[in-house]
C-alpha cells in the first residue's frame, strides 16, 4: 500500500493559483460548473469559490427527469456553502428531444445524452454569465476513461484532474464538505441505484493504488502482480487505461503539409498572456 | 566587502518581451531605490518558459543595437543585472542564456549546456545547446552562472568553482511538482537541499532566483534562496508571489569559512583529471563500466 496523502494546503494554493491564473489570463474574472451533488462537482466549485470569489462562480443544477431527489439536494448544500450564485436548468426537455426517437436506446447511450445536454446547458450558460467552464474530473476517471467525451469532460481548464479519487475525498475533507457529500457511493445519476464502483467492479481506493503504482510509480504490470495486485484485476485496469486514451488527448489530424496543428505547430495555450 | 542583492522573482508573460521588459525596468528601479547593487531575474525572464514554436520570435542579442538590450544596458551604468532570455547566435541558433550587464557592457553570457528533454520538458527539440562554462570577473569577485538544469548536473558548478567563481547565480523556471503529505514540492525541496549542497561543499555563495506563476497547467514555485559558504540560508524569497527580496551578503564569509574549511585548497584537481582521462578514454561502452 501506498499513502497518497497529499498537503492540503499546499495543493490549495496550487490549485486555486491555477484557477485565478487560467481564468483571468483568458480575460474572464468568473467560471461556471455543473454541480451534481457529488463529491467532484463540490470540490471544484468549493476551489473555484475560494480562488476568484464565491460571486464569480455559477453552480448550475440540471436535473433529468430520472436525477434523484438527494443529488438535487446534496447539490444545495453546496451552493449554500460556497454562497455561489445558482440556477437549476433542467435537461429533460433538451435529452429526451432525442432519446424519445430512439425506444430501444440503452443506458448506456442514454446517459451519453444526458451528460452532453448539460455540456450544452453550460457552454451555452457561459456567454450569458461571461464565464469560463471548469471541470470536475478527478485523476482516476480520466486514466479509466469513466466519463463522456464532449460531456461531463467538456471544459476551459480542469483543477482537480491531477488528484486521484482518494486524495479528492482527502482535500474535501480538508475543505469542510458536508460528511453527506464525502462518504456517499459515487454515481454519476444516470439511472437509480448507479455507482461507480459497481459498473467499474472494482473500488475507487483499490484502482487508485494501482494507478498510483502503474502511472505516478512506472511499475509495471507484472511489477504491480508482484505488489500483491490481482492478475486480472491489473489486466482490466491496464486495458481500460490503454482503450480510452482517444478520450484524452486531440483529435489526431491527418498530416499532408509542412506544418500540422497538433504536430509541428506547436504553441501552449497561455500564448501570449 | 558586502554586496547588496536583489531577487526578482517574477512571473512573465509569455512570448510577450516588450511587456516583460517593462516588468524588469520597473524592478531594476526598485531594486536600485533601495541601494540594491545586483539585480537577478530568473531563466527567460525576458520570455516566458513554455514557447516551443515561439522561440524565433522572442529572440534577441544582447548587444546595445538591440531594442531590448539597450534600455537593458542603460539601467546597468547603475545596477548590476542578470537576465534570462532567447539568444540568437550570428548562425541563428537560439541557445537559453543568462546575460551579466555591468557599468552599461555584457560582462558575460552562459548558454544552458544542459536542455532537459524528457519527461514534461521538451527543450532539447527547440534550443541549441550551450558549450562553456566560465566563470567571470565582475566588480564584486569572480562568479559563475548556470541555468537551471545546468545544475542538477554536479560538473557544471565544479568546473565554475575551479575556474575561480566564488558566487554563484543559478536561475530557474522550475515547475513544480511531487505534491504528497510532506511540507513542500518534492522539487521545492531538492533544489534547496543542493543549493545548500553546493554552497556548503564548494563553500562558496549560492544565490538562486526561480520564477512564478503558472503556464498552461505548470506552476513555477519560486522559494528563490541564498546560501553563504557554511551553507546556511541568508535569505528567501515566498513561495508563488512575486517578490523584490532583498539580501545583504558579507563577501569576507568566503574568507572566514575557507579558513575553517579549506576544500578549495585541498581540492585535487589533477587526480579528477587522470581519472577522468582514464575514465573518458577506455574503449567501448559510455556507460562508465
Amino acid at each position: 500500500m501506498r499513502n497518497l496523502d497529499i498537503n492540503t494546503d499546499l495543493a490549495i494554493e496550487i490549485i486555486s493559483g491555477f484557477i485565478r491564473s487560467e481564468t483571468t489570463r483568458a480575460g474572464f474574472s468568473k467560471v461556471l460548473l455543473g454541480v451534481s451533488g457529488g463529491i467532484d462537482s463540490a470540490l471544484s466549485c468549493y476551489l473555484a469559490a475560494r480562488a476568484l470569489g464565491s460571486e464569480n462562480v455559477l453552480a448550475v443544477r440540471m436535473p433529468y427527469k430520472t436525477s434523484s431527489q438527494s443529488s438535487y439536494d446534496d447539490a444545495q448544500l453546496v451552493i449554500d456553502a460556497t454562497g455561489a450564485q445558482s440556477m437549476t436548468i433542467p435537461i429533460t426537455d433538451i435529452a429526451d428531444g432525442l432519446i424519445n426517437q430512439f425506444p430501444k436506446m440503452s443506458k448506456m447511450r442514454q446517459g451519453n445524452i444526458m451528460a452532453r445536454s448539460r455540456m450544452i446547458v453550460l457552454y451555452d450558460r457561459s456567454v450569458d454569465f461571461n464565464g469560463l467552464v471548469i471541470g470536475t474530473g478527478n485523476k482516476t476517471e480520466i486514466l479509466l476513461g469513466y466519463s463522456t467525451l464532449y460531456g461531463d469532460s467538456a471544459c476551459a481548464f480542469n483543477p482537480i484532474g491531477d488528484l486521484y479519487k482518494t486524495q479528492v475525498r482527502q482535500l474535501s475533507r480538508a475543505l469542510g464538505i458536508p460528511d453527506i457529500i464525502v462518504n456517499k457511493a459515487p454515481t454519476a445519476d444516470l439511472w437509480a441505484g448507479q455507482t461507480d464502483e459497481d459498473e467499474l467492479g472494482f473500488t475507487y481506493t483499490e484502482v487508485d493504488q494501482l494507478l498510483y503504482f502503474l502511472v505516478d510509480e512506472r511499475f509495471t504490470p507484472d511489477e504491480c502482480i508482484k505488489e500483491g495486485f490481482e492478475h486480472s484485476f491489473v489486466e482490466k485496469v491496464v486495458k481500460r487505461v490503454r482503450q480510452y486514451h482517444f478520450k484524452r488527448i486531440m483529435p489526431p489530424i491527418a498530416k499532408v503539409s509542412n506544418r500540422t496543428i497538433g504536430y509541428d505547430f506547436l504553441y501552449l495555450r497561455d500564448w501570449g498572456t | 566587502m558586502n554586496l547588496k542583492l536583489a531577487l526578482a522573482q517574477v512571473n512573465t508573460k509569455l512570448g510577450v518581451v516588450e511587456s516583460n521588459l517593462d516588468k524588469h525596468l520597473l524592478q531594476i528601479k526598485a531594486a536600485q531605490k533601495e541601494g540594491a547593487q545586483l539585480v537577478v531575474f530568473p531563466e527567460l525572464s525576458l520570455t516566458g518558459y513554455g514557447l516551443q514554436d515561439l522561440v524565433p520570435t522572442v529572440a534577441h542579442s544582447a548587444d546595445p543595437e538591440d531594442p531590448i538590450f539597450n534600455p537593458l544596458l542603460e539601467a546597468s551604468r547603475d545596477i548590476d543585472i542578470v537576465v534570462g532570455f532567447v539568444e540568437e547566435d550570428i548562425r541563428n541558433r537560439f541557445f537559453i542564456s543568462s546575460a551579466y550587464l555591468s557599468e552599461g557592457l555584457v560582462s558575460h553570457i552562459h548558454r544552458k549546456v544542459y536542455l532537459p528533454t524528457y519527461g514534461l520538458f521538451d527543450e532539447g527539440r527547440f534550443f541549441a545547446w550551450g558549450d562553456s562554462t566560465r566563470a567571470f570577473n565582475t566588480r564584486f569577485g569572480r562568479m559563475g552562472m548556470l541555468i537551471c538544469e545546468d545544475f542538477w548536473h554536479v560538473s557544471p558548478p565544479y568546473l565554475l568553482w575551479l575556474d575561480g567563481a566564488d558566487i554563484f547565480i543559478f536561475i530557474s523556471a522550475s515547475p513544480g511538482r511531487g505534491l504528497s503529505s510532506a511540507p513542500q514540492l518534492s522539487t521545492v525541496h531538492w533544489v534547496e537541499s543542493i543549493n545548500r549542497a553546493y554552497a556548503s561543499i564548494f563553500t562558496s555563495i549560492v544565490i538562486h532566483c526561480n520564477r512564478v506563476g503558472y503556464e498552461d497547467g505548470l506552476h513555477f514555485s519560486g522559494g528563490s534562496t541564498v546560501y553563504d559558504p557554511d551553507g546556511d540560508l541568508l535569505a528567501q524569497a515566498p513561495y508563488d508571489q512575486e517578490s523584490l527580496t532583498f539580501c545583504e551578503i558579507d563577501l569576507n564569509q568566503l574568507h572566514r569559512s575557507r579558513s575553517r574549511l579549506p576544500l578549495l585548497r585541498d581540492e585535487r584537481t589533477a587526480l579528477t583529471q587522470r581519472e577522468l582521462n582514464r575514465i573518458l578514454n577506455r574503449d567501448g561502452s559510455s556507460s562508465g563500466r
